[in-house]
């Protein structure tokens, strides 16, 4: 890709002796390397083997079983949700999703947009709407009131 | 980006096919979640609103998306066990190719008797009870 070759103007990149041991941070920085990525990657994983079930119960119950969708309504609702189970259920299932599909449209569009100030301001518009989805999300599953 | 040689073993092939699925219904999911919690949302404002919205799901048109959605759910979850396993199963590299084909029938086993379900009362209503 464009992004790593040095534009001809400025003539050829300055490269390392071959062999030298790699550098993780830029030099004169004492910044640590982070593992950011790697835990990212074991994150993406352990998040789909939990959503295997939370997700696809969730379809199973809410649209195929017992009159499927049909059958949806605020009463049904609140009676599911008078049970901690399900509000535990379906927080754990929000949470998971929005990070795991959040984390997921970050690689997306690191590998699509090209330009430096696109990807910062989709991932700044990503991150927006995934803190609004859990924060709204996680107050209604704990301010729901039945007798609304 | 850089041609690829005619006859690469990756490029236009099963791996890259379920790759491209695997992305595809992945963004389409994630989106789908940002209408799914606001319309949920609507049970904290009254009974009558969130009602109204939960109908637009149970309006035939919307009950056919709703089967191409649980398919995508379906098909991306699947994929994902089948990602996970090539990563951590020794074997996994060895077998992705028939990991797929086992998944795919697997997608259609599942996928048949749940969208059976799901529009059958769309069924009925649109063209009448048979019995
Ligand atoms: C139902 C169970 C699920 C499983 C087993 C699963 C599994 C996975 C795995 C293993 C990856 C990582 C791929 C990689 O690192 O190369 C992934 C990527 C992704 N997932 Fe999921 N996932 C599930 C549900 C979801 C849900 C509910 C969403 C949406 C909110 C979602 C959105 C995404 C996205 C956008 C990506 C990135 C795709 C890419 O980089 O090409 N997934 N999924």
């Amino acid at each position: 890709m464009a992004t790593t070759a040095a534009p001809a103007d400025r003539g050829a990149p300055e490269l390392a002796a071959p062999r030298s041991p790699r550098r993780r941070t830029k030099p004169g920085t004492a910044k640590a390397r982070s593992n950011f990525e790697l835990h990212a990657w074991v994150f993406m994983r352990i998040s789909g083997l939990l959503l295997f079930f939370l997700v696809l119960g969730h379809l199973v119950i809410m649209n195929v079983l017992d009159g499927g969708v049909q059958r949806v309504n605020f009463g049904f609702v609140a009676g599911r949700w008078a049970s901690p189970f399900w509000r535990t259920w379906d927080l754990v299932m929000l949470l998971l999703a929005e990070l795991h599909g959040t984390n997921g449209l970050r690689t997306v569009i690191n590998d699509y947009a090209e330009r430096a100030q696109t990807r910062f301001w989709l991932k700044m518009l990503l991150y927006t709407s995934a803190f609004l989805v859990v924060t709204l999300g996680t107050l209604v599953i704990f301010t729901f009131d039945p007798d609304l | 980006m850089p041609k690829a040689p005619a006859g690469t073993l990756y490029r236009g092939r099963e791996g890259m096919w379920s790759w491209v699925a695997h992305r595809i219904t992945g963004v389409l999911v994630f989106f789908f979640l940002f209408a799914h919690v606001l319309d949920t949302a609507l049970v904290r404002v009254s009974p009558s609103s969130y009602n109204e919205v939960i109908e637009v799901y149970k309006s035939p048109i919307v009950n056919l998306l709703e089967v191409g959605l649980v398919a995508a759910v379906l098909f991306h979850a699947l994929n994902g066990i089948r990602i996970i396993l090539i990563d951590f199963w020794e074997s996994g590299p060895k077998y992705q190719k028939q990991m797929l084909y086992i998944e795919l029938v697997l997608f259609v086993v599942l996928l048949v008797p749940a969208a059976y379900r799901m529009l059958q009362h769309t069924a009925e209503t649109l063209f009448g009870n048979a019995t």
